[in-house]
């Protein structure tokens, strides 16, 4: 009788629904219109500005010059596959720190479950900024992290990679990219938890007792059932950390800029609007085709 | 060796979590220091001054104020709003439900960068000035997205046949909304409004296209700190933060525990 | 059925006067009529998707009907909401309320409607069903036997009109399942309210009902007492969702012998049923035998087949047998274990029953509806 009850259950849901067709329509109407005014009509205005010519003294005109988006590029591209590259590296460094804390507080934590769940999201909730500072007093050359680095020949290492420039590791790339990896983490972390805590134990135990080896089990049975919360962190974490500048700034030096800061600085100090606007679309532009190739996957229903 | 081996995942979920909280450690160690010149990098001698005198450094609790009455309404507008969605997307079908979806997905995979910057041009072509209404706009407009989120991820587990026994019991549909649904959502609003206002006290990105030299949020004034140099009661103010977020979020898992135990 | 009024609650019987339910691509309720006399327990039977789950949230008012009219006593309430009616619900998970206490979720109804005494009636409720104790724990720190408890003593403690049950025992395992339906039975012959059962457990309706409705793909195929039902069904689907039946071929000989005997043929024997188990005017039908009418040996009376067994199964109280006819048609046959002697696998035995405990239906039916639907958890 449960399956006819569901259906009945879900058809009278349906047919109370028609009769009452307004009601959702009602509770959308504000959030989405809220959204519409304050985030579609501005990616609008935002593509309208960057085909403006003029300055900020005598006003813009749109003139549809569409060069703007040449000189962009070819003067920020740099910048540009930066953000992109850091974005990327950092996304997979979340990824490789953040799957074994989420597994392991899923599946092995037990009853200290709560209390390091607790631990990974507080950290969160306090400010982005003040933690980046620490970082850069954590990374400065008066403090030991640097001087272990130096001893352990592990900033031979990055030296080799171009991460760093001389022995020490603040402002220079590593710190950026550790900064981004460190800042985003508990995007990469909480929604790979979400897939994990699901996760049956019984089909690791199934697994293995079908003579899967730990890491079969895990390539054949836990990584292909985390793929939604892998798919889910990656986007979280790449698309705040394509735009961030703030660790480029706090963390690197002036080879390091990303992109944001000259949108930014564009915007705020130089008072280019049209060339801002035009990055900050070709921005959006990237960002939009990787997540819509990577969502083709996913689907966005399961991602919300 | 093979201790070592079984336990492998353990070590590397600790190094990691020791890793994600070793900036917190260093802020509180910090917010101590008697800082000598302008850059908190060393810690050079014990001082409690950051902590008996948190006001000290100009225009610190002026920002902090700025940023708590921002996030507050931010975030008790974007829950409303958010909540809202929710239920329409949880409860109902509709026409438009994927265009929906995208609307609510697409702030969220939006860099803050081209959100600040976007509506920047907006403001300036609609002539609405920087400052605390345009910053207050901008918050509600990203936290929407990830309210409804929270409270969706809740709605969906609702049985609506307890809204059914609720009429069934003879509760009208104001009475069955009040006293059996909201209640019972109640866990993920909360969660939404939490994270509304973390997000919205922590933005510096897109705050910083919409403020005015008048409306210094505390994230500006810390960025503006760090480029000066950074008063120790930046430290103190970050400790309390994260005593508060810890407290706020041990209390809900306490919460969420019993109402657990409750099902198990 | 309809003419016997006994008011006991005071509002009536409840009728269903053509009652439909449709939905865009199928007819879950076909129009359908019935009075369920006041203070009795009726029960709805029937499979997975009959229309039964629906036939009740109709009368909840949590499903609106396509057509027709529902009547309490004189009171038409077709078109009234759910939180109008006086009428609860048991519903199938139970549908307490996780952030309120037992005895607040008993309160619900009675404070909805304002009653002033909503405390004391709730703790009687609990009382009744013997949970007085659990009153300020949470629901979910209940058994599902005592929720279950939990959410019959909400819905009595409203008095309502009519005490809808969503196959409220479902959940529960069979020991408790028993113990709870001799409890329901009680509980209602003490509250003397109005109880309509659903479920797919013909054993479950047939102990507890005094009358039951059996439903098939939106129809009513057959109203009355649980006797009447089981050793009377007017079709196949009936004579194999309520218990076992062995269905023989057979054609009506017309000839009767004067003693309200009609004798028929089956694969060339000629065997009897009382006429009153005969319907009218048709010349093929189906010739049914409970597998417990029937008796080994020649002992169960004049109609008598012979086969062999080809199977033994030993249930403890009985043992069943299946015994192939010359035709191939494997008979089933459940005997006592009373001491008397068993028959052999693969031994040749003779199958005897009375007229009287035959029953015959229109062939034009196929022979096996409702068979495959039998639930065997009861």
């Amino acid at each position: 009788m449960a399956d006819a009850a569901v259906l009945s259950t879900g058809s009278s849901v349906a047919e109370g629904r028609r009769r009452r067709n307004w009601v959702p329509y009602a509770l959308l109407l504000p959030g989405l219109l809220w959204l519409f005014v304050f985030f579609v009509v501005p990616m609008i205005t935002l593509a309208s500005q960057s085909l403006q010519e003029g300055n900020v003294d005598d006003g813009f005109v749109f003139t549809g010059n569409v060069a703007v988006y040449g000189q962009a590029l070819t003067t920020y591209w740099p910048q540009m596959l930066r953000s992109l590259l850091y974005a990327g590296t950092a996304t997979v460094l979340a990824l490789v720190l953040g799957y074994p804390l989420a597994y392991f507080i899923a599946q092995k934590a037990g009853r200290w479950k709560n209390v390091v769940l607790v631990l990974v999201i507080a950290p969160f909730f306090t400010s982005f900024l003040i933690r980046t500072l620490a970082w850069k007093t954590i990374l400065s050359d008066n403090w030991v992290v640097t001087d272990w680095a130096n001893k352990l020949g592990v900033t031979s290492v990055l030296q080799a990679l171009g991460l760093t420039a001389n022995d020490s590791l603040l402002f220079s790339p590593f710190a950026v990219v550790m900064g981004l990896t460190y800042n985003f983490l508990p995007f990469m972390i909480l929604p790979l938890y979400a897939t994990l805590e699901r996760l049956d134990p019984r089909l690791l135990e199934a697994a293995s007792d079908l003579y899967a080896s730990p890491w079969q089990t895990f390539r054949k049975v836990t990584w292909p059932l985390s793929l939604p919360g892998v798919v889910a962190g990656t986007l979280l974490t790449f698309i705040p950390a394509s735009g961030d500048f703030i660790n480029a700034r706090l963390l690197g030096n002036t080879q390091t800029t990303m992109i944001g800061a000259v949108i930014d600085s564009q915007f705020l100090r130089v008072l280019d609007y049209p060339l801002a606007a035009a990055l900050s679309f070709v921005l959006l532009v990237i960002i939009l085709v990787l997540v819509a190739s990577y969502v083709r996957k996913a689907g966005t229903e399961e991602l919300l | 060796m093979a201790w070592i081996k079984r336990h492998l995942i353990t070590f590397a979920a600790l190094a990691v979590l020791a890793y994600t909280l070793v900036p917190n450690v260093i802020v509180a160690v910090f917010s101590f220091n008697d800082p000598k010149g302008k850059f908190n990098y060393t810690f050079n001698e014990f001082s409690t001054d950051a902590w008996t005198n948190p006001c000290g450094a100009p225009g610190i609790c002026d920002s902090l104020g700025l940023s708590l009455r921002i996030g507050i309404t931010a975030s008790i507008i974007a829950t409303i709003l958010g909540t809202m969605i929710a239920f329409a997307l949880g409860r109902y079908r509709f026409r438009g439900r994927s265009a929906t979806n995208l609307l609510i997905f697409m702030p969220m995979a939006t860099p803050e960068v081209v959100m600040g910057s976007s509506l920047l041009t907006l403001f300036l072509m609609a002539g609405i000035p920087a400052g605390p209404v345009a910053i207050l706009i901008a918050h509600i407009m990203f936290c929407v997205s990830f309210v409804v989120v929270a409270v969706k991820a809740r709605v969906a587990t609702l049985d609506p046949r307890l809204e059914e026994a609720a009429a069934d019991l003879g509760a009208n549909p104001t009475q069955t909304f009040l006293r059996v649904t909201l209640p019972l959502a109640a866990p993920g609003i909360a969660a939404g409004g939490l994270l509304a206002f973390s997000l919205s006290f922590d933005d510096y990105i897109i705050t910083n296209f919409n403020a005015s030299p008048s409306s210094i949020t505390f994230p500006m004034y810390v960025w503006g700190a760090a480029q000066r140099g950074v008063p120790v009661q930046v430290y103190a103010i970050g400790t309390v933060m994260f005593l508060i977020a810890l407290g706020v979020v041990v209390a809900g898992q306490v919460v969420g525990a019993r109402r657990n135990r409750q099902v198990a | 059925m309809g003419d016997t009024t006994v008011d006991r609650t005071g509002k009536g019987d409840l009728s269903l006067v053509a009652l439909t339910k449709s939905f865009a691509t199928f007819t879950a309720v076909h129009p359908l009529d019935l009075t369920i006399e006041a203070g009795s327990f009726f029960a709805l039977l029937g499979p997975s998707g009959c229309g039964k789950t629906t036939t009740l949230r109709m009368i909840a008012g949590l499903e609106d009907p396509t057509g027709g009219r529902i009547t309490i006593g004189d009171e038409d309430i077709t078109d009234t909401k759910a939180y109008q009616r006086n009428v609860n619900t048991v519903f199938q998970s139970y549908a307490l309320f996780p952030h309120m206490t037992v005895v607040d979720n008993v309160m619900f109804g009675l404070k909805r409607r304002g009653d002033k005494d909503a405390k004391r009636k709730a703790r009687e409720a609990l009382e009744l069903v013997q949970l007085e104790q659990v009153a300020t724990k949470r629901p979910t720190q209940l058994s599902g036997g005592m929720q279950q408890r939990v959410a019959l003593a909400r819905a009595l403690v409203n008095r309502p009109d009519v005490l809808l049950l969503d196959e409220p025992l479902g959940a529960l395992d069979l020991k408790l399942r028993r113990q709870m339906q001799i409890e329901l039975k009680r509980i209602q012959q003490e509250v003397g309210l109005t109880f309509i059962h659903v479920t797919h457990d013909q054993e479950e309706a047939m102990t507890m009902a005094d009358r039951i409705a059996v439903m098939n793909a939106g129809r009513m195929e057959q109203l009355g007492d649980p006797a009447t039902l089981y050793e009377r069904p007017s079709s196949t689907f009936v004579a194999n969702f309520l218990g076992q039946s062995n269905l023989l071929r057979a054609s009506v000989l017309g000839s009767e012998s004067g003693n309200g005997v009609v004798r028929v043929r089956s694969h060339d024997t000629e065997l009897e049923v009382v006429r009153d188990h005969l319907p009218q005017g048709v010349g093929d039908v189906w010739l049914g035998v409970r597998p417990e009418k029937l008796r080994l040996g020649e002992s169960g009376g004049p109609n008598r087949l012979s086969g062999l067994v080809r199977d033994v199964s030993f249930t403890g109280v009985a043992t069943q047998y299946s015994v192939e006819m010359p035709w191939g048609q494997e008979l089933t046959v459940v005997q006592q274990n009373d001491g008397t002697a068993r028959a052999r696998l693969g031994e040749n035995v003779t199958v005897s029953w009375a007229a009287e405990h035959g029953f015959a239906l229109d062939a034009s039916q196929d022979a096996e509806a409702g068979a495959e639907l039998v639930d065997d958890r009861g």
